[in-house]
């Protein structure tokens, strides 16, 4: 079993889905339940896969890449097919495999207009293997291809199901995150090109090996890793978002149908900041520390800035879309202090923002599918009319709002107090001023959530919808797609210590890197 | 008089093994011909399989050749059949293939001279396969003419259309002057030279340092000249009428394999005959390049119909394929990255501009029609097209898994191999542009995946086998090379034109 795994237990999870997906497509599109059910089954097959692999996984040795696979595939310019699981890919992998299936439970009865559940479960099939593939990857050529393939289902899925706008906002959100990706492969040629060169079969060639990459790149000159950093930069940045380059994310979320909304909050912002933990800060940690201030300084004005826009939203999903602007941010402070402390939060927040937020999302669909409307103003008395969906939407918001005991708390407390002591080198003063801002940042999410909650949970039923016959309180597969997540926020609220030790040692390396440099 | 050795003349050597592509193509011709005269106007359809089982004969020696891999030079090196010219020349008999596939049922239905129109496609690809093997100044032009005059006459095809004849009109007259420029160039390259043949000019032209204005105007009158065969803005302005004029399956063969031999012919001057003057070419490379892309990019935005979307989009295209050659003289090795990606490039682009011109065929079956537009809801009734179109769009537009995103990563890769700021530079720009890109070909995927149908027409598009076929081989080229790019660059690894240098 071991053996097996170690060879094709990766290569399984990533590729699966498009196993799943082959399947559906010879099929036509009028026997729905076969789509359906396949979709599930494959889905649940890859996490499957994926418990075997977290099983088999070398807790001890979370810093060392487990599972490696290491093969050719484009000899010519020494691109690998390399992949493997560490402390920091784990967790989100392990939402990945989660949110999947649970979404594709959840749209087991709710497919939005034009239904056509065969296109729609291949198009979120297909965004699963993008996705794992994205967290395995360890060549950078791999990494970005699987990067790009997220983008076209993600594209469709906005722009087929989503919203009114749908048109405009999937073409925006597509062509933001390609021109961070263009600047992205541009600035990884130039870390090829730059970075020393190795001997592969007797000849002397570049890498794009991630795992050599950080010894390779130290012969860089700072001025050039400034720039390469920047490509990544806009690349990552781009896709986080973090503020200014975030305009793409509100029409995105607004417009994307609930599991689409539910997946790019999830799991597709995390692309860009595991993109920062992985590829950038280890392989130019000098660059990274340069900036690191404009970093931090970008997230802490994301944090207030997406917390102000939140208050000012009529609309609820854009409300929780604006709310995961100001989260991200979090996560970029975290990162930015390039301490242990900071990374470890920063992949905490990740894991707690895709399960919190896409929690919200969930109940937003819902929300929206019973009124017909997500105009706060036009809502109101969920917990009288509707008990159970209010009760799970406070949860959710209070989970969101950080509070301890729930999940949402070890994403955002200890980003906010790695600030205070960043990394050598760093400015501290800066980053405790940065500290206070995302502190008061805290205090505004606290404002806008509960305001929400207010508003539509507590009071009374509004007229137009006192005696819908539509409005009926938590279905039999909305109960199965949510409770894992619901039940997940308490146990990472209360046992943080399932990730913060997986991360740990793995987060160390990045560190290492980091002080290694500044030392 | 035998004594005197300026006439003493002895039967050049040939190798026949490696002319055998170009003879079985001439055969073909010949065979289109006869068969022609005497059959019966009911069995006019056997042409087109004539000319598809002609191509396809072709390549059996190209990979007899290939597999023997001895680089075979003729005519005191004025024409070589190494790894670079079999590479292309493969490229060009299936590109030949495709486009009869797709010509097939669109030749027949129409009423047009079926003989006569595999016949001068034929003559184009062996003009094609010549220039892909030619080393000298005068074979060069021989094989361009070869290309081109057949083509003027394909593009005006359709006799009875006006826009035809536009097309096909301002195809000739815009190639007669690139040609005349071309040669113009020539001239004064073999003036100062005084030889044709392009190793020899390359070592004359790299030993000069005086006479630096004439040698500047030669070569760039000779680049101009073919910068007009590739469309390279400004000399572009021919090819969105040309070919939104021409008949379709016309179209992409002109936006795929005469472009393709307008390159190879820049390819073989660059490499082997200029090489050693990267100062004078480079900066004309680089703003070739940057304004092509820049130019095509925003004209194609504008556009509402798809056949000039894709002449733009193709104007474009040549502007990346431009771009390696701006940097190809920082040294050897960034010139062996640049000519491979160009090849890379040609290659790939082939496949997916086929496709997609393919799928627009198919469609215009049943709308009649090439507006955007017309492709409005075509997922709902035309799946599997949307699909294969959806593919060659990705493509073109640089995303993986489709092979494009290859392509585009060799330009990237050449570029940063020079290590110069400029190339750098133009990195940016054509990661920019292609950004640009996709909001023309977004706009056609939007169209069919989003939009309703404009006349609520929703009865299937049957689609011939041919185009069946081609559709298929097609795709399969576009997905295989995007997810196993390796299977390509095993051929294109060895490809170098510098073993001719002195």
């Amino acid at each position: 079993m071991k053996d097996f795994l170690n060879s094709w237990g990766i290569s399984l999870a990533v590729f699966l889905p498009l196993v799943g997906a082959t399947a559906m497509l010879v099929v036509p599109k009028a026997q729905e339940q076969f789509h359906k059910v396949v979709a599930l089954v494959t889905s649940l097959a890859v996490g499957v896969v994926g418990i075997l692999l977290m099983t088999n996984f070398d807790y001890d040795a979370s810093g060392k890449l487990q599972f490696v696979v290491d093969a050719a595939w484009i000899p010519m310019i020494n691109a690998r097919y390399i992949v493997g699981i560490d402390g920091i890919s784990l967790p989100l992998i392990a939402l990945t495999l989660l949110v999947v299936p649970l979404c594709i439970i959840y749209s087991w009865n709710h497919f939005p207009e034009p239904r056509n559940p065969k296109a729609f479960l291949i198009l979120v099939l297909i965004l699963e293997t993008g996705m794992i593939g994205t967290f395995v990857a360890q060549d950078l050529i791999l990494f970005f291809v699987f990067f790009e393939v997220v983008l076209l289902p993600m594209y469709f899925l906005i722009g087929v199901w989503g919203g009114e706008k749908r048109q405009y906002a999937s073409l925006k959100f597509f062509l933001y995150t390609l021109f961070g990706s263009a600047l992205m492969i541009v600035a990884f040629l130039a870390l090829y090109f730059l970075s020393d060169e190795i001997m592969v079969g007797g000849r002397m060639m570049h890498s794009f090996d991630m795992r050599l990459l950080p010894e390779l790149a130290t012969g860089i000159s700072a001025g050039a890793a400034l720039w390469i950093f920047g490509g990544m930069f806009m690349g990552f940045g781009i896709k986080v978002p973090m503020f200014p380059f975030h305009t793409w994310l509100p029409d995105a979320h607004t417009q994307a149908p609930t599991v689409g909304s539910v997946i790019l909050a999830a799991v597709l912002l995390k692309l860009g900041t595991y993109g920062f933990i992985r590829i950038a800060i280890p392989i130019l940690p000098g660059a990274a520390e340069k900036w690191a201030p404009v970093i931090g300084l970008l997230a802490v004005i994301g944090i207030i800035y997406g917390a102000l826009c939140c208050l000012a939203q009529t609309d609820m999903k854009r409300l929780i879309a604006f709310s995961s602007v100001s989260h991200m941010g979090f996560v970029m402070l975290g990162i930015a202090t390039l301490t242990d402390f900071g990374f470890q939060a920063a992949i905490f927040g990740m894991v707690a923002h895709g399960l919190i937020t896409g929690m919200l999302f969930f109940v937003a669909g819902s929300t929206k599918e019973r009124y017909h409307t997500l105009d706060i103003s036009r809502l109101g008395g969920m917990l009288k009319q509707i008990p159970h969906m209010g009760w799970i939407l406070g949860f959710s918001v209070m989970a969101s709002l950080g509070l301890p005991g729930l999940a949402g708390f070890w994403g955002e407390f200890p980003a906010i107090l790695a600030a205070y002591d960043p990394a050598p080198g760093l400015n501290v003063a800066f980053f405790r001023v940065l500290m206070v801002v995302a502190a008061l940042g805290t205090v505004l999410a606290a404002g806008y959530l509960l305001w929400l909650y207010q508003r539509v949970g507590f009071g009374v039923p509004k007229e137009e919808f006192e005696n819908d016959p539509h409005i009926h309180d938590v279905s039999f597969t909305e109960w199965v797609a949510w409770t894992p997540m619901l039940v997940l926020i308490v146990v990472l609220g209360f046992f943080p210590n399932i990730i913060f030790k997986v991360t740990d040692g793995a987060v160390a390396n990045v560190t290492a890197a980091v002080n290694w440099m500044g030392g | 008089m035998t004594s005197d050795p300026v006439f003493a003349w002895s039967a050049p050597n040939l190798d026949l093994h490696a002319l055998a592509p170009l003879i079985v193509v001439t055969v073909t011709m010949i065979v289109l011909i006869v068969v022609d005269l005497f059959t019966s106007e009911r069995s006019r359809w056997a042409a087109s399989s004539i000319a598809g089982i002609g191509l396809l004969v072709a390549a059996v020696p190209i990979a007899t050749l290939a597999y023997d891999g001895v680089d075979r030079v003729m005519f005191d090196g004025a024409f070589v059949v190494d790894r670079y010219a079999l590479v292309l020349q493969a490229l060009f008999i299936a590109a030949g293939y495709v486009v009869v596939l797709l010509s097939t049922n669109y030749i027949a239905e129409g009423d047009y001279w079926e003989g006569e129109y595999y016949t001068l496609l034929l003559s184009s690809v062996l003009g094609m396969m010549v220039m892909a093997c030619a080393r000298d100044l005068i074979s060069i032009f021989v094989a361009l003419e070869l290309v081109s005059i057949p083509a003027y006459m394909l593009a005006a095809w359709r006799k009875r259309g006006a826009d035809s004849n536009e097309a096909g009109l301002k195809y000739y007259l815009m190639g007669v002057f690139a040609s005349a420029v071309l040669l113009y160039g020539m001239s004064i390259v073999f003036g100062i030279t005084g030889s044709t043949l392009l190793a020899e000019i390359g070592g004359e032209l790299g030993s000069f340092v005086s006479a630096q204005p004439i040698i500047t105007l030669g070569i760039v009158f000779v680049l101009i000249g073919f910068a007009f065969k590739v469309s390279a803005v400004p000399f572009h302005t021919w090819a969105p009428d040309t070919y939104e004029g021409a008949p379709t399956p016309v179209t992409s063969f002109l936006a795929v394999a005469s472009k393709a031999a307008g390159f190879v012919a820049i390819l073989n001057v660059l490499f082997v005959g200029f090489y050693g003057r990267s100062d004078v070419w480079q900066p004309l490379m680089w703003i070739l390049a940057a304004l092509t892309m820049t130019v095509g990019n925003l004209i194609a935005l504008r556009q509402t119909n798809v056949v000039r979307m894709l002449a733009y989009s193709g104007i474009a295209q040549a502007g990346y394929i431009l771009a390696p050659l701006a940097v190809a003289g920082a040294s050897l090795g960034t010139g062996g990255d640049a000519l491979r990606s160009v090849v890379i490039y040609l290659l790939i682009y082939a496949g997916m501009n086929l496709g997609a011109f393919a799928v627009v065929i198919a469609v215009a079956r049943k709308t009649r029609s090439a507006e955007i537009s017309s492709f409005g809801g075509l997922f709902s009734y035309a799946p599997a097209l949307t699909v294969c179109m959806t593919v060659f769009l990705f493509s073109l537009a640089g995303i993986p898994p489709a092979a494009g995103w290859f392509a585009k990563l060799s330009i990237f890769g050449s570029l940063a191999s020079a290590g110069t700021t400029w190339g750098y530079v133009l990195a940016v720009v054509v990661a920019v542009n292609s950004v640009v890109a996709f909001g023309y070909y977004g706009r056609l995927l939007r169209t069919m995946w989003m939009s309703e149908v404009p006349d609520g027409d929703r009865t299937p598009i049957r689609v011939p086998a041919s185009l069946v076929f081609a559709l298929v081989i097609t795709v399969a080229f576009t997905i295989t090379w995007g997810v196993l790019p390796g299977l390509l660059t095993h051929f294109t690894d060895q490809v170098t034109l510098f073993s001719l240098l002195r």
